[in-house]
């Protein structure tokens, strides 16, 4: 089987957003980055399919040249080859932009399964796995928790593919559909393994293919400002030491709240 | 603003309205522009969400029916969709961000070509599209350029379901929707819950829940003397269940279990908008973070800034 696994780089959970000077975007010079984590189980289950079925997992990154990072990530926790689509643009960019570089870079590989996260860990758009599967003209599902592949007899491409999608307040379905076929994978799917120092050293050998971002049409979604969130309510800090702070929360639940 | 047409794709699962429809609805409303709303399913489901959906101040109810639709599939749903849209030709196409939504939306814009924005929080004049990016750290007012019309999801619980205005009985129209049965890649089977909901968490009257901030399957036993301190449930957010330190059915948020409990005591949890979903309906939300600009601080009514593992220790002391 030839599995693409999309990969994005995304700031870490821990940094402190700030929004930079333009208003339309957030002063990510001097932030830590990390491989985006639904993401990062749609590669663990890449990697199990193949260790399955054989074949080949391929790592595609669409951003700039710091994504190198994640690629690099990928190689050593086991993908054997990776594209990057390279282009600074984006690295702000909206989900067709993203579908539309993915898509040229995957689009002349007979690839049997495209796997994605769900959503991003920083726009959040949840589009990019969809987009890209209409452009390749393959079917798809999302939000999946389980996968599993009959692969087609012999070296013939194609095969069936049976996904357990999930739904909303703890419901689930199977949904059947042949391949190719493009998923997003839910966080949660399987355990991640992390690269081993075999894998990283490995890893240094592996090819890397670096293309330009193709030129896209226009963006179809603009940032007009950002701002740091409305509060929805009057939320009240406590403060003082940890005991202090304790016993005076005990202390308004017990006797403004009353919920003690 | 210009003139304005809405469609509302309303949702439906055996002949029953998600609750989420209505939400789109009164959205839709807020505009004072002519509002269509279609629902799609077999025809016998579709005119069964349609006979409900009338009670709605709306110019149109239509209920497109298929056979080949009874069960959601993205490929059917997708065509059925696309067509409706082709046809009526709205300026805009309002949808819940279920997790149906999520599954065919995108994909219907991609088809049309059409501009889409999603998990929409609030609309501003313009349409100015509101949408929360870094995990709900910042929002962002966003625009969709391109002809129409525009696609739009909205959050659930971003407008209120009761906030519809109710009309004298909308017209509503039966159609057969636009469907070619071999062009649906995808078999859905029966949809099933896994856990037995053994923790029934919605009758809780308190909550203790624990996210990423609780770092380890051996602190939680911390949070379990906390919440038997305050009479509470032990809940948890959705890393947690998937790292197997709790089991799926103490989970709080869209996946997990909705709750509105007297008190919910938030421990390490950074208020994901797929977790605050699950609990914001509470009556007293406490938040513990030791990140100051954690969301969660957004929906608390009370917060600690600091350390759990100081500060409930300390908690569990002052009840003693």
């Amino acid at each position: 089987m030839k599995i693409v696994v999309c990969i994005k780089q995304v700031v870490t959970r821990e940094w402190q957003v700030r929004i930079d000077d333009s208003k339309t975007w957030v002063r990510d010079k001097d932030a830590s980055w990390e491989l985006n984590e639904p993401d990062a189980y749609a590669l663990e289950e890449a990697l199990r399919l193949k260790e399955k079925h054989g074949g080949e997992v391929i790592a595609v990154s669409a951003g700039p040249a710091r994504v190198s990072q994640v690629i690099r990530e990928a190689l050593a926790r086991g993908a054997d080859r990776a594209i990057h689509v390279e282009g600074d643009a984006l690295a702000t960019a909206d989900a067709w932009t993203t579908a539309d570089a993915l898509a040229a870079a995957i689009r002349d590989d007979q690839v049997d399964l495209v796997l994605t996260g769900l959503q991003s860990d920083d726009q959040g758009f949840a589009q990019v796995g969809v987009v890209l599967a209409e452009r390749l003209g393959m079917a798809h599902s999302t939000i999946i928790m389980d996968v599993q592949v009959t692969p087609s007899a012999g070296s013939a491409p194609g095969g069936n593919l049976r996904v357990k999608r999930e739904l909303e307040g703890g419901w689930f379905q199977w949904i059947e559909m042949p391949l190719p076929a493009v998923l997003t994978i839910q966080s949660g799917i399987n355990q991640l393994r992390y690269a081993t120092l075999k894998g990283i050293m490995a890893a240094k050998k592996k090819d890397v293919r670096v293309v330009p971002a193709p030129v896209a049409p226009a963006a179809r979604q603009r940032i007009v400002a950002i701002q740091l969130p409305q509060k929805a309510k009057q939320t009240r800090i406590i403060g003082g030491s940890p005991a202090e702070a304790a016993k005076e929360l005990v202390r308004v639940l017990r006797e403004e709240a009353r919920v003690l | 603003m210009d003139a304005m047409t809405l469609l509302v794709v309303a949702e439906q699962k055996d002949g029953v309205l998600h609750r989420a429809s209505w939400e789109a609805i009164a959205a839709a409303q807020t505009t004072g522009q002519p509002v269509t709303v279609a629902v799609f399913g077999s025809v016998a489901h579709a005119a069964s969400a349609a006979a409900e959906l009338k009670a709605a101040d709306v110019a149109e109810v239509i209920a497109a029916g298929h056979p080949a639709i009874e069960s959601y599939t993205a490929d059917g749903f997708t065509q059925a969709v696309t067509a409706l849209v082709g046809q009526l030709s709205p300026t805009h196409v309002v949808f819940a961000h279920t997790y149906q939504t999520r599954d065919y939306a995108p994909r219907v814009a991609a088809r049309l070509d059409r501009a889409i924005a999603t998990d929409v929080i609030a609309v501003k004049a313009g349409p100015v599209y509101v949408r929360q990016m870094f995990q709900g750290k910042v929002s962002a007012d966003i625009v969709l350029d391109g002809p129409t019309p525009h696609l739009v999801t909205l959050q659930i619980g971003a407008y209120r379901a009761e906030a519809v205005k109710k009309g004298a009985g909308a017209p509503v129209r039966e159609m057969a929707a636009a469907v070619d049965p071999a062009a649906i890649r995808q078999k859905a089977e029966a949809p099933f819950r896994e856990a037995k909901q053994a923790v029934d968490l919605t009758q809780a009257e308190r909550i203790v829940s624990v996210g990423r901030g609780i770092k380890g399957a051996e602190h939680i036993a911390v949070a379990q003397q906390l919440a038997a301190a305050l009479g509470a449930e032990l809940a948890a957010s959705r890393p947690i269940c998937d790292a197997g330190w709790l089991p799926m059915e103490r989970q709080i948020g869209s996946s997990g279990q909705t709750v509105s409990p007297k008190l919910y005591l938030a421990l390490g949890i950074s208020g994901a908008i797929q977790h605050v979903v699950g609990m914001k309906g509470a009556r007293t939300i406490v938040a513990v973070n030791k990140d100051a600009d954690a969301p969660i601080f957004e929906v608390a009514d009370y917060g600690i800034v600091g350390d759990l593992f100081e500060v409930v220790p300390a908690m569990i002391a002052a009840l003693k």
